[in-house]
């Protein structure tokens, strides 16, 4: 569990980053809070060469209001999201899922740009950001793009960053007042990825449900949106029929690994109690 | 009297001696970070040494190229197998009579076995060089089901042993087989069973875990070439075997060996045995002449040094239609892994496996127990118990619950009509045992009405009828243990390691000022020696234990022991203390009676020195005695006060304890709540009950984690699972259940003290009373035995197989 050699570089700007990854090539690695790619370097699972420590780059962290959007720095610590009152206040959801990572001194390290541009599955905040419907900013040796959340995720570590690119904010369309969110996730001890969790956010109009969202994470190779399981629910009141329903639907599109946490067709299983579980708290919540 | 003289009361408590809540002394350095680890050791000129392992499970080594890692900077020399024959060291033999491969010799064995030995200047440069050596292997057919171990079919696992057909502990079956024990009278228990008006039986398994200390093993080895010395500073909870082993297997004098073992940061049996990182850091000073460090990462501690249990017991219990038991057969299939290196006395294989029959008078029993080799890391290793006995405990306490399953009785009844009865006690088992002493019933029933346990049986009932009708989807399981242990390996008659008898030892030096320091050959990993060998000198000579200082772990000054594991050092140490202690009362009455100028008998000793009996203001403290040693003894009598004891217990001691565990879980998902852990142990005269509770928290909290997930697991090509805490159940203080502790008093009758050993109770009965409260939970829907670990998804698994998604 020692890491193989590797320089360290420590850019000030998103200009000079972008020119250090793209002129280093394939085996330089942007390092944020390192609590996944530290961990991954002690296993030699992962040796890069040169890592681009991005905490000396101005501008990459902070919270801010843009209208109906809150734009998140990629240099956010969980923990610094947790402490906001704007996220508090408009998407109250964030901090719900950032709290089921991990523990405090991972918090207080880890970010969001690093959670949701790592590409493991098992990350809680991409399926979080795909049903929030975020936008991802990167800036690369071509300039600045957007990408869609759900644009973003491909394959286990394989995203739509190009060579060179960085990440460097994330914005969330703030979600209607009145809506209810649940993220709920099973793991087997603090500290662990997902078993199975799920995302929900929807709105109720008179009794039954107006629109909804479903996200799942580490149930497949990429973060899933279960659509067939939201379109299920709409025009209902969460009936246990509908419930079922939702859930049947959800876990047809489940295709999670066998490990230690259980065999497939637990973690199936589990990630529809969590899909009928979420919509259900979700339901409660909304006004 | 003037106000300022002491009361009894006062003067006792100065003491801090037998039965204080004294706080630990050795807290003041661990809690600011100033604990003294083998990895806090560094010397000038230090080498680093790191292992090649092997990625297969079986394969043969067909080659071993060095030569790109020897041009890493810093790499200095690769060690091989072919290197150690050189030292006739490629090989070692292991406490279990069996031998070891240090380094791969031929093939490997196990996933994670050690293949080559890297040093290098610095644990960096170390692992870079690892990864450049290139090793060839061609794989081999693993042998992973311990129950296909002895198929005529199965893979030769020990070349070694081709044409052996006698091993350390009699004769081989099979190629893969170690050995066959038997105990017990196998006629009249199959008479018994024939008779019999009530049977069971059931396979229950003890899954392969681990001991998992925060500290993994380490060792630092300097020899000093000039000297002709090996010091090694290392983890172990044996320093004194170590040496001996050392001087056995490297033809060192035993004399020019230094062992230390510093603090030490949990062992919990893993670090008992002799590992082959401890060969290669000692071969690797003596061949560059510089000290070498070896230190153990998490994976490496998970997978290659000793695991524990693995033992799968075919149990059988005969009884009458009144639930009195009449016979009970075991057979243990036990998996060993690659090499037997199991820590046990050299001639219990199956360690003290036999004290199976448990709290209840069996009128017969048998047992059984098959060793086999597999295609897994060595060990079998006592985790926090006494040798086999967590297995042993586990074992009777499930087919207890299952024959009152069979008999529909209730389990804790079941248990109270055949404990064996206070009046019984010296009692002969079945098996051959002598249990001291104990008071089953009493400590039973007050673990029932504690928990109002007829209460809960009806809420249980209430529950489950509200499950059946389709309005909860959570079930609720009442788990009843009730454990006895063995432990304070152990008198000579029946214990040895290697042919040394399994005395302990103490030796108590006190100074002129009234203070003093005691050695002993016992090694504290975490269980506080240093605050509770302080106490129970403190009671015994009347000094208080703040002046005394306790040092443990350096074989130049301690008296020659065993070290601590099996709960050993309370019962035999702590004996040794005892006895030490009164050899130093015993020379300071005669310095008393001679200063006080009255008859030796004529003293009688009050709390903290002697007094003149009938004359109360005639009185010397044993401080002043302690300084009257230094410049004014008796005429012919030596100058100084200390005294050496070495113990050999007349017995064992045999702690009990009646634990209860209140648990719901939820069908859907699996997951459990322990809504209520109830643990009443009885381990004798109590010494500091603060530290009782702290070892009874735990341990407990390990069979918490080992019955509901902590697991090495193997799949089918033997790669191991479960390598790193994400996946080895380690939990944290969120997943930990609150413990209620409790206690009856039940003094062991042969121990100067009347102490039995209590670390690892919590561990041996936890583990049944979890284990139990899921079986029980689920029994209702029709199942028998459901095997551990019971982690979500296994108890969903069961809840499945038990037909609950059926009908919903
Ligand atoms: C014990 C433990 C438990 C954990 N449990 C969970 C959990 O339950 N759920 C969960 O979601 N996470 C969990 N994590 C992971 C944690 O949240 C990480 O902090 C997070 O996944 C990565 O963020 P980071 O800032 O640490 O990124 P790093 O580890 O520094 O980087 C991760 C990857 O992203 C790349 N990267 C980082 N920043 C950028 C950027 N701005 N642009 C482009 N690429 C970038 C890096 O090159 C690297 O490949 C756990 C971690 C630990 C150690």
């Amino acid at each position: 569990m020692i890491p193989g050699p590797f320089s360290y570089h420590r850019p000030a700007t998103v200009a000079d980053a972008v020119k250090l990854l793209s002129t280093l090539g394939d085996e330089a690695r942007p390092l944020a809070g390192g609590h996944s790619l530290v961990p991954m370097m002690k296993l030699r699972l992962a040796t890069p060469e040169h890592l681009v420590d991005l905490h000396g780059v101005a501008g990459l962290k902070g919270i801010r209001r843009d209208g109906g959007k809150v734009v998140i720095g990629a240099m956010t610590t969980q923990h610094e999201l947790l402490a906001s009152d704007e996220i508090a206040k408009s998407i109250p959801i964030l901090q719900e899922t950032a709290l089921l990572i991990a523990d405090p001194q991972v918090r207080y390290r880890g970010t969001i740009g690093g959670n949701i541009a790592n590409g493991d599955p098992g990350n809680d905040m991409p399926a979080l950001m795909m049903t929030l419907g975020a936008t991802y900013r990167l800036e690369g040796p071509q300039g600045g793009r957007e990408v869609a959340a759900a644009d973003f995720y491909q394959g286990a570590y394989f995203t739509a960053i190009e060579p060179g690119e960085l990440v460097t904010a994330i914005s969330i369309a703030v979600p209607p007042a009145g809506h209810g969110h649940a993220y709920e996730k099973l793991k087997r001890k603090v500290g662990d990825y997902a078993t199975a969790a799920a995302a929900v956010i929807l709105t109720m109009s008179g009794g039954k449900v107006a629109t909804c969202t479903v996200g799942l994470t580490n149930l497949s190779e990429t973060p899933l949106l279960a659509d067939a399981a939201a379109k299920a629910v709409i025009g209902t009141s969460l009936d246990p029929a509908t419930l079922k329903k939702a859930a049947a639907a959800a876990e047809a599109i489940m295709v999670p690994a066998a490990d230690a946490r259980g065999p497939v067709e637990y973690r199936k299983h589990v990630g529809g109690i969590m899909v009928m579980r979420a919509l259900q708290r979700a339901a409660a919540k909304a006004a | 009297m003037n106000d300022m003289t002491p009361t009894r009361e006062q003067r006792t408590a100065a003491l801090e001696g037998l039965g204080c809540k004294r706080k630990r002394v050795e807290d003041i350095r661990f809690t600011q970070g100033k604990g003294n680890y083998v990895d806090d050791v560094k010397l000038p000129g230090m080498l680093h040494g790191d292992f090649v392992r092997s990625p297969h499970a079986h394969a043969r080594v067909k080659s071993i190229d060095d030569s790109e890692a020897l041009k890493v900077p810093g790499v200095l020399a690769v060690i091989t197998a072919e290197t150690l024959k050189t030292v006739n060291l490629a090989w070692m033999p292991t406490l279990a009579g069996d031998v070891q491969m240090v380094l791969a010799d031929g093939k490997v064995l196990f996933q994670n076995q050690e293949v080559a030995f890297v040093v290098a200047t610095d644990r960096y440069a170390a692992d870079d060089g690892i990864n450049k050596v290139k090793v060839e292997y061609e794989p081999l057919p693993p042998l992973i089901d311990p129950f296909k171990a002895m198929d005529a079919d199965a893979p030769v696992l020990r070349e070694d042993l081709a044409g052996k057909t006698t091993g350390a502990h009699g004769p081989r079956k099979h190629h893969n087989h170690i050995f066959e024990w038997t105990v017990g009278d196998k006629e009249l228990t199959d008479a018994a069973f024939k008779k019999a008006e009530v049977t069971i039986k059931e396979m229950i398994s003890y899954h392969r875990t681990h001991p998992s200390p925060l500290e993994t093993c380490q060792c630092v080895c300097s020899f000093d070439k000039i000297k002709g010395e090996l010091t090694i500073w290392g983890t172990f909870q044996a320093p004194h075997v170590i040496r001996t082993v050392v001087a056995l297997i490297a033809k060192l004098p035993e004399q020019k060996i230094h062992v230390i073992s510093p603090d030490i940061g949990g062992g919990f049996g893993n670090k008992v045995g002799a590992y082959p990182g401890y060969i290669c850091a000692a071969v690797a000073s003596i061949v560059t002449g510089k000290p070498v460090k070896w230190v153990e990462d998490r994976i490496e501690n998970l997978t290659a040094t000793s695991f524990a249990r693995d033992y799968h017991m075919t149990t059988e219990i005969a009884a009458t239609k009144q639930g009195k038991v009449t016979g009970l057969r075991v057979h243990v299939l036990a998996d060993h892994g690659a090499f037997d290196a199991c820590a046990d006395p050299s001639k219990w294989p199956a360690g003290f496996f036999n004290i199976v029959t448990g709290s209840y008078d069996f009128p017969t029993a048998h047992l059984a127990v098959d060793g086999i080799y597999t295609n897994k890391a060595p060990g079998g290793v006592a985790y926090r118990c006494s040798f086999r006995v967590t297995e042993a405990a586990y074992c009777i306490e499930r087919a207890m619950d299952i024959l009152a399953q069979k008999l529909g009785m209730d389990p804790a009844e079941l248990r109270l009509k055949n404990f064996i009865r206070p009046e019984q006690f010296p009692y002969h088992s079945a098996l051959g045992w002598e249990y001291d002493s104990g008071d089953y019933g009493t400590a039973m029933r007050k673990a029932m009405e504690t928990v109002k346990y007829a209460e809960l049986r009806k809420e249980q009932e209430a529950l489950r009828a509200a499950f059946k009708r389709g309005e909860t989807r959570e079930i609720m399981g009442i788990g009843v243990s009730f454990f006895t242990e063995i432990v304070g390996a152990g008198p000579s008659k029946n214990c040895d390691i290697l042919g040394i008898a399994m005395f302990d030892s103490c030796e108590i030096r006190m100074h002129p000022t009234g203070a003093g320091i005691a050695r002993m050959g016992t090694k504290s990993q975490g269980q506080g020696h240093e605050t509770t060998w302080a106490q129970i000198i403190a009671t015994e000579i009347g000094i208080p234990a703040d002046n005394i200082m306790v040092e443990e772990g350096n074989t130049d000054t301690a008296p020659y022991g065993l070290g601590t594991y099996g709960s050993r050092s309370t019962p035999v140490a702590g004996a040794a203390i005892a006895m030490a202690a009164r050899k130093i009362k015993a020379k300071a009455q005669m310095i008393a009676a001679y200063k006080l100028e009255v008859h030796e008998d004529d003293l009688e000793w009050d709390i903290d020195g002697f007094r003149v009996k009938g004359l109360p203001e005639k009185f010397m403290s044993m401080k002043d005695i302690c300084w009257a040693a230094y410049n004014s003894v008796p005429p012919g009598m030596e100058p100084g006060l200390e005294a050496v004891s070495y113990y050999d217990p007349p017995n064992m001691t045999y702690p009990f304890g009646a634990y209860i565990c209140v648990m719901t879980i939820d069908v859907d998902t699996g997951v459990y709540k322990v809504r209520r852990f109830y643990a009443l142990d009885d381990c004798g005269t109590r010494i500091n009950p603060m530290i009782i509770e702290g070892q009874v928290h735990g341990g407990l909290t390990e069979a918490f984690a080992i019955a509901m997930g902590q697991e090495i697991r193997y799949d089918a090509e033997g790669n191991v699972v479960t390598g790193s805490f994400m996946d080895f159940f380690m939990p944290t203080a969120v997943e930990t259940p609150h413990w209620e502790t409790d206690f009856t008093v039940t003094p062991s009758p042969h121990h100067p003290i009347g102490a039995k050993g209590v670390g690892e109770s919590p561990n041996v009965g936890g583990v049944p009373a979890f284990s139990n409260a899921v079986n029980d939970a689920f029994s209702f829907l029709g199942s028998t035995h459901i095997q551990m670990p019971h982690d979500f998804w296994r108890n969903w698994q069961a809840a499945k197989n038990l037909g609950v998604f059926e009908a919903a």
